[in-house]
């Protein structure tokens, strides 16, 4: 039996880069901090734009650290949900329309988050990668690292426990 | 007294992420200091509720431990959060204003200890509560 024609990369590309803008452009507060998601395949890099409303020590300057904790919280909530979404978007389970129409699974809420300031922020861009370390149906466990100029050295990182949405009803 | 908080008040405008926030500090001394935050859409964390982002209660809650350890009279500088831990108990009602209260209640030579409660209008069930650590600066 012939296997099925692979689709053409820009279908995929253009089908999981519209999938993943949907889910983070639903939540005013990451557009409020102005983050912004870098996709390799499945694989999210978070990325914290500098602005000069993120400084919290203005003499310094530093990122303020309320801001790097959100970040990281923002970081962990979107990759938990996009680690949900991914599969019903791959096997067309989920209508790319219904989510461009804000037809959004419910994300993940945070139960607790305990953050690690490593270093003091720079005032320039930050990134992101969380690693879920376990994710059952009512909980999950997961790891955040941020660094800004070079990956091995974080400035902050984060674990945290999340509340799973409950899966729409059959 | 009321010079202290007029103070700290234009401390608080002076940080931008502070300010961004619409943070309102309107009590502080001797290691305590309360902060609140009106609700503005823009922090919403889920559009179906109108509930505000978790992240934007841990800035605020940051930033009022920070000031909290700053008015301790044994921690005379400035100072940086080395460990922030916050407890999520429900969500804020949306339209409300949270208000989160920080106590500095123990100061070493290096490390500041603090804890913090966030609540709504309905003081007597917990947002979300905080315990941090915090370093000391020599003045």
């Amino acid at each position: 039996m012939a296997r099925p024609r692979p689709e053409p990369v820009q279908v995929v590309k253009q089908r999981r880069d519209a999938a993943l803008k949907a889910l983070v452009e639903a939540v005013p507060y990451i557009s409020f901090l102005g983050i912004t998601f870098d996709r390799r395949g499945d694989e999210l890099t978070a990325v914290l734009n500098y602005d000069e409303r993120l400084i919290g020590n203005p003499l310094l300057p530093a990122l303020h650290g309320g801001a790097t904790a959100a970040f990281l919280e923002v970081t962990a909530i979107i990759t938990l949900g996009w680690s949900q979404l991914w599969p019903q978007v791959e096997s067309g389970s989920i209508a790319l329309d219904d989510l461009t129409a804000g037809n959004l699974p419910r994300l993940p809420k945070t139960i607790d988050m305990s953050v690690d300031y490593l270093r003091s922020g720079l005032p320039r861009d930050a990134y992101a990668r969380a690693r879920i370390s376990r994710s059952g149906r009512r909980y999950a466990s997961v790891h955040v690292s941020a660094w800004q100029d070079q990956h091995d050295k974080l400035f902050a990182q984060a674990t945290g426990h999340f509340l799973m949405p409950r899966p729409p009803q059959a | 007294m009321a010079d202290k908080v007029k103070m700290a008040q234009q401390f608080i405008q002076a940080l931008p992420h502070a300010r961004a926030l619409g943070l309102q500090l309107t009590e502080i001394g001797d290691g305590r200091a309360v902060i609140s935050m009106p609700y503005d859409a823009a922090l919403i964390g889920d559009p179906k509720t109108g509930v505000i982002h978790g992240g934007a209660v841990s800035a605020m809650m940051d930033t009022c431990c920070g000031a909290a350890v700053m008015s301790h009279p044994e921690a005379p500088g400035a100072t940086a959060t080395i460990g922030l831990r916050i407890d999520y108990m429900r969500a804020a009602t949306p339209g409300q204003t949270v208000t989160t209260t920080a106590t500095c209640y123990h100061v070493t030579r290096n490390v500041a200890f603090v804890r913090a409660v966030t609540v709504d209008e309905d003081a007597d069930r917990p947002v979300a509560t905080a315990t941090g650590s915090f370093t000391v600066e020599k003045s």
